[in-house]
């Protein structure tokens, strides 16, 4: 376990390293978060009842981005073990002692990593537009823990489809499918009141749902942190499961070749 | 499964593995002994790289039994990757980190850490000449040169067997034969057993010291170059016959009347027979060949090749079948 752990480690520290070479990578992580919090912010800025309670769209909109933007990420960090596998650098670690779950562990807490960064950059671009954390120190620290479990859940799950198709045109395939419909089947836009009683239904059952709930139980409800709680809980659990899922994905990779 | 006393550093019997509705092992059975250079030669689409595969762990057969350095590699395939170092047919070197952090990541996965590391990586960078490039991200690499980083991801732990998929393919002639030159050197370090494959034939005459011939998913036989060709009782004997005049059949059949010689072909002006002994059927010959009025230009004996020992163990031409395989 400890070898584990120290690989996973290593692991983390080779991705990162790489992504730091490549700066365009970095402006669009930077970047990109900010534009989706200022063109809906602005867009539905007007419509007084999508805000739920907040003082501002803004305000209410800022967790919905930071969940939006660790899933999406997450749904999308498969395309790097698409690349090590083109590159034949999976096999080059499968050939050596190299733990399958380290592998997977390493690209999965990566992608909760940036997550936590981005979430950390909307909320300094949101303190601009009046954005206001009310949970306090406990308030920010559920933001980030819901942020990247939402990223590790979908990266897990991402990196075990990879592992599947091996092709990147499926690859992006399959993040679209089931991105874009996770997010409308959610609160990360409007709150749960405006939504038909079938989505609401469904969306008890939707992990971005259970992030966007608890990053908007802190910022802008204060509490309750019970039903916070029982959200990272099962979003963590989630992660466990897709993480699995990612491993066990290696040995239908391994049949494959 | 222990031959030869436990000194087999690979042994395979009988592995078998499909792939929908590709037959790609049908049975693959051979014996690679401790310290020695051993080819897997056959064509494009033999079975090679799928052997090795299963060898290294990458995958697994559907039947048969595979022991690498003592260890079988479906029960304790953890055991195994302790003890090989893989070069892969294609390069797996990782593009955006250099070749010194490419070599540290792969010591740590096999559990080196600190100063003994870090010397042994010095040490491989020295060794493979990559001393200057070190610190340069692979994507700007030769093709030789990630080749060459290749090679030192496979040993960076100093393994007890080395496999070398294809080695050469894909490398212009100059970095082929700096290939060559490498894969010699570290056959002459103590212990290091090597399994090349290749679908070039001189490169396992070059380097192996025995080597089995894989077809279809099979070995079709086993041994050194040496006795391989010597098993092929004979010699080629080529003569090369001065100003013919259209009586080159004649001239053969002349030849064929002789006491030991067979296989007796045509080529332009030249006539190709194969006998048991160069040395003692060219005077006979020669002289049977001027007593009926046929002027020799040129004679020259060869021993056969591992073309033609594919040839004669496959019944196929090998130009022909690895054409095949590629498509």
């Amino acid at each position: 376990m400890t070898q584990t752990l120290r690989q996973t480690g290593w692991m983390i520290l080779r991705q990162s390293r790489n992504l730091t070479r490549e700066p365009i990578w970095i402006a669009m992580m930077v970047i990109q978060p900010m534009i989706w919090l200022l063109l809906y912010g602005q867009l539905y800025s007007k419509v007084a009842p999508l805000r739920a309670g907040a003082g501002s769209y803004v305000e209410f909109l800022a967790p919905g981005i930071v969940c939006m933007n660790a899933f999406f990420g997450g749904s999308w960090s498969g395309m790097a073990m698409i690349s090590d596998l083109d590159r034949h650098v999976i096999d080059r670690f499968l050939a050596a002692p190299a733990s399958r779950l380290a592998i997977v562990l390493s690209q999965v807490v990566r992608a909760g990593i940036t997550a936590v960064l981005q979430a950390i950059i909307l909320l300094a671009v949101g303190y601009l537009l009046g954005v206001r954390v009310h949970g306090g120190l406990l308030g920010f620290l559920v933001v980030f823990a819901a942020a990247f479990l939402l990223a590790t859940v979908f990266a897990g799950f991402s990196h075990g489809v990879a592992l599947l198709v091996r092709r990147e045109a499926s690859m992006i395939a399959s993040a679209n499918f089931v991105s874009l419909p996770l997010m409308f089947l959610s609160t990360i836009l409007i709150g749960a009141a405006l939504m038909p009683g079938w989505i609401q239904d469904v969306s008890r059952f939707n992990p971005v749902n259970w992030g966007a709930q608890a990053a908007r139980n802190a910022i802008v409800f204060d509490g309750p942190w019970d039903a916070t709680a029982i959200y990272l809980v099962l979003l963590l659990a989630a992660t466990a499961a897709t993480s699995a899922f990612a491993t066990w994905s290696f040995r239908a990779y391994q049949r494959s070749i | 499964m222990t031959r030869l006393g436990g000194v087999d550093a690979i042994v395979t019997e009988d592995l078998r593995k499909s792939y929908k509705t590709v037959q790609a092992l049908d049975g693959v059975s051979f014996a690679v002994r401790e310290g020695e250079v051993f080819g897997l030669l056959g064509p494009n689409g033999a079975g090679k790289s799928t052997t090795v595969r299963v060898l290294t762990t990458l995958t697994f057969p559907d039947s048969g039994r595979a022991l690498v350095a003592g260890e079988d590699v479906v029960r304790h395939p953890n055991r195994v990757r302790h003890a090989i170092g893989y070069v892969a047919q294609d390069s797996g070197v990782d593009w955006e980190a250099t070749g010194r952090e490419n070599l540290l990541l792969q010591g740590r996965i096999h559990g080196m850490a600190g100063a003994p590391l870090h010397r042994r990586v010095d040490e491989l960078l020295e060794l493979l000449g990559l001393k200057d490039a070190a610190d340069r991200v692979a994507r700007g690499y030769s093709g030789g040169m990630k080749r060459r980083l290749d090679i030192g991801l496979g040993l960076v732990h100093r393994p007890k067997v080395l496999f070398l998929d294809e080695p050469t393919t894909g490398l212009d002639p100059e970095a082929r034969v700096a290939m060559w030159e490498e894969v010699e050197r570290l056959a002459s370090q103590e212990n290091l057993t090597i399994l090349l494959t290749t679908h070039y034939l001189e490169e396992a005459d070059r380097l192996a010291e025995r080597v089995a011939i894989v077809s279809r998913g099979k070995v079709v036989v086993e041994g050194s170059p040496e006795e391989l060709k010597a098993g092929l009782h004979g010699e080629s004997v080529t003569v090369e016959l001065e100003d013919p005049n259209g009586r080159v059949q004649e001239a053969a059949d002349v030849v064929r009347a002789i006491d030991g010689t067979s296989e007796v072909l045509v080529e332009g002006s030249h006539l190709r027979a194969r006998v048991p002994n160069g040395a003692q059927a060219i005077p006979s010959i020669l002289s049977v060949l001027d007593g009926r009025g046929f002027p020799v230009a040129a004679v020259t004996t060869a021993r056969p090749s591992l073309d033609d020992v594919y040839l004669h163990y496959t019944g196929r031409e090998f130009a022909a079948e690895d054409e095949e395989g590629t498509k």
